[in-house]
């Protein structure tokens, strides 16, 4: 099972506070390794808080913790915090601006029982360093 | 044991200056006035930090005194065909000017995180120009305020109380004498706070903005709804907009992220510009590093440019989707790059990170990031609002100075200091 979604990137309070720890502390790296989505969509996949979960665009695939939120007021629609899991899945292009399309990508979201959340390290080897 | 008051928050850009820091045997013990994050940084600056010089040899970073990392830096700058440096958000003015010089003398780009963040404001700002104030007077005047794709409550922690909708201003006593709208594509806590909240469909911001601006001169929108929302609850927004007597609109990243990103900038203006008909309005982003504004404010009067600034020419040339790291890294163009106090392997699209893991480059950060765990170089360096002092601009371009409270532990350098020695070697060397 899984849905289509549109995802958002952005700020949160707890990726904030764990930027100032250090970028590489787990704390930071549990912030943005998150995504919330629709109480109603993390009820149909059978997801709860914590469950690994696979997003996946045309850029890529990444798997992250579900986190079933009120700020996503819409079904349809999932977010993850600004940083490297977020990145992962982004598309490189900035039609002629500088700046990539960090919000309102076509993603897949699925749940992914037995996968685990990557570490900073392991980011780097496996999608950054190849 | 001290207490020293006034001190301005090197986080986001409120530069919120009225932080008091209780300092016992050198070490940040207390702070007051300080959102979560600004408390977070103050009272764990010194935690798990690196305060060794790192150079990659056989293909891990090792220890090497702060001369070997700077000579090193310096080769690979001059070294290189085409050198990025990258950063200083989260560095003072100071610091700023001598990145622009040591990309003159290396003749690259000097580039810094407006690319990901405003950068789509400067386009805008380019073919619109901005009716903006400062700050103080949103907090006396505005009885509307406006956050549109903006997250407030954490991005800006303090934004609302400091300077907006429950400030209490000369004019304007507090939250009861306001009123407060957020548009946005979440119900973000930010939202929740709001007397309207106006949830638009995601990539559709420009549509609203056009069909507010028909809506303003009383224009038939021929539609039933416009953005996901009923043409009425357009209309209500335009009349609220419009019977305010001090209306500012402070957009985020929801506007310069999304599609349309400079476009979307260019109709906000453009909105606020059609209201200046009816009432006094204004617009602001809502800048994100502390010091992203000052070092806009440096580049542009040292190059004539806020960003994306190729001196490679000899002369400034400014060309963004050319000349900004992104693209340049995208398209494999630049061959070395120094970044300073930015993780761009963390912000930066797989497919663009990829690229730069593949050049050589120098980090210089407090911290350790991921974009350090793959460098050649790397130097740690004082954080500048804590242990080095510096100046810095404010969201609204108002220059605010930067406290020394503590000593950097010994041996760590300003960033200012070490961008300095790397500018002072090169020179060297090639005299």
């Amino acid at each position: 099972m899984k849905f289509k979604a549109i995802l958002l990137t952005g700020r949160s309070l707890k990726q904030g506070m764990g930027k100032e720890l250090s970028k590489v502390s787990e704390k930071y790296m549990e912030s943005v390794s998150i995504c919330e989505v629709h109480p109603k969509d993390a009820e149909e996949l059978g997801l709860k808080e914590g469950d690994s979960i696979r997003i996946t665009t045309q850029f890529g695939s990444i798997v992250v913790k579900c986190n079933p939120s009120q700020n996503i007021d819409k079904p349809g629609i999932i977010f993850i915090p600004y940083g490297p899991y977020a990145n992962m899945i982004m598309g490189p292009d900035t039609d002629s601006t500088g700046m990539p399309s960090f919000k309102g990508l076509s993603a897949e979201v699925e749940p992914a029982p037995g996968e685990r959340v990557l570490n900073v390290k392991e980011l780097l080897s496996q999608h950054l360093r190849r | 044991m001290v207490v020293i008051k006034n001190i301005v928050c090197p986080i986001c850009g409120c530069l919120c200056d009225d932080i008091e820091a209780t300092v016992e045997d050198n070490k940040i013990t207390k702070v007051k006035n300080s959102c979560s994050v600004s408390a977070t940084k103050f009272l764990n600056y010194y935690k798990e930090r690196n305060l060794s010089p790192l150079v990659r040899k056989n293909g891990e970073l090792k220890p090497v005194s702060l001369e070997e990392a700077v000579d090193r830096t310096a080769e690979i700058l001059m070294n290189a065909d085409f050198p990025v440096i990258y950063g200083f958000a989260c560095s003072g003015c100071e610091a700023q000017a001598v990145g622009v010089e040591l990309a003159e003398e290396v003749g690259g780009i000097i580039d810094n995180q407006t690319v990901t963040c405003h950068g789509p404001s400067a386009l805008g700002l380019h073919d619109q120009g901005m009716p903006t104030c400062t700050l103080g007077e949103v907090r006396h005047r505005a009885d509307l305020i406006v956050y549109w794709g903006s997250n407030f409550q954490e991005s800006h922690p303090r934004h609302l109380a400091r300077y907006s909708a429950s400030s209490e201003g000369r004019f304007r006593k507090g939250r009861k004498e306001r009123k407060l709208v957020v548009i946005d594509v979440r119900k973000t806590p930010s939202a929740r706070l709001a007397d309207l909240f106006i949830p638009v469909a995601p990539g559709q911001d420009y549509e609203l903005m056009s069909a507010l601006r028909m809506a303003l001169q009383y224009d038939d929108i021929e539609e039933e709804s416009v953005a996901g929302l009923p043409v009425e609850q357009v209309e209500e927004l335009a009349e609220m907009m419009r019977s305010c007597e001090f209306g500012v609109l402070f957009y985020g990243l929801g506007l310069t992220m999304s599609r349309g990103k400079e476009r979307n900038i260019d109709m906000a203006v453009s909105l606020v510009r059609d209201l200046n008909k009816w009432t006094k309005f204004v617009i602001m982003p809502m800048r994100g590093h502390y010091n992203v504004t000052g070092m806009n404010e440096v580049t542009a009067w040292q190059t004539g440019y806020p960003y994306a600034v190729d001196l490679s020419h000899g002369y400034p040339w400014y060309s963004p989707g050319e000349t900004t790291f992104t693209d340049l890294l995208r398209r494999g163009e630049c061959d070395a790059a120094l970044i300073v106090a930015s993780d761009p392997l963390a912000h930066f699209p797989k497919n663009v990170a990829q690229n730069l893991c593949k050049i050589p480059y120098a980090v210089i950060d407090p911290h350790l990031s991921m974009t350090a765990l793959a460098a050649e170089v790397v130097m740690p360096c004082a954080f500048t609002g804590i242990e080095a002092e510096g100046s810095a601009y404010r969201m609204d371009t108002v220059p605010l100075p930067l406290r020394k409270v503590v000593d950097p532990p010994p041996g760590i350098n300003s960033d200012e200091q070490l961008v300095g020695m790397i500018l002072h070697t090169i020179r060297s060397k090639r005299r």
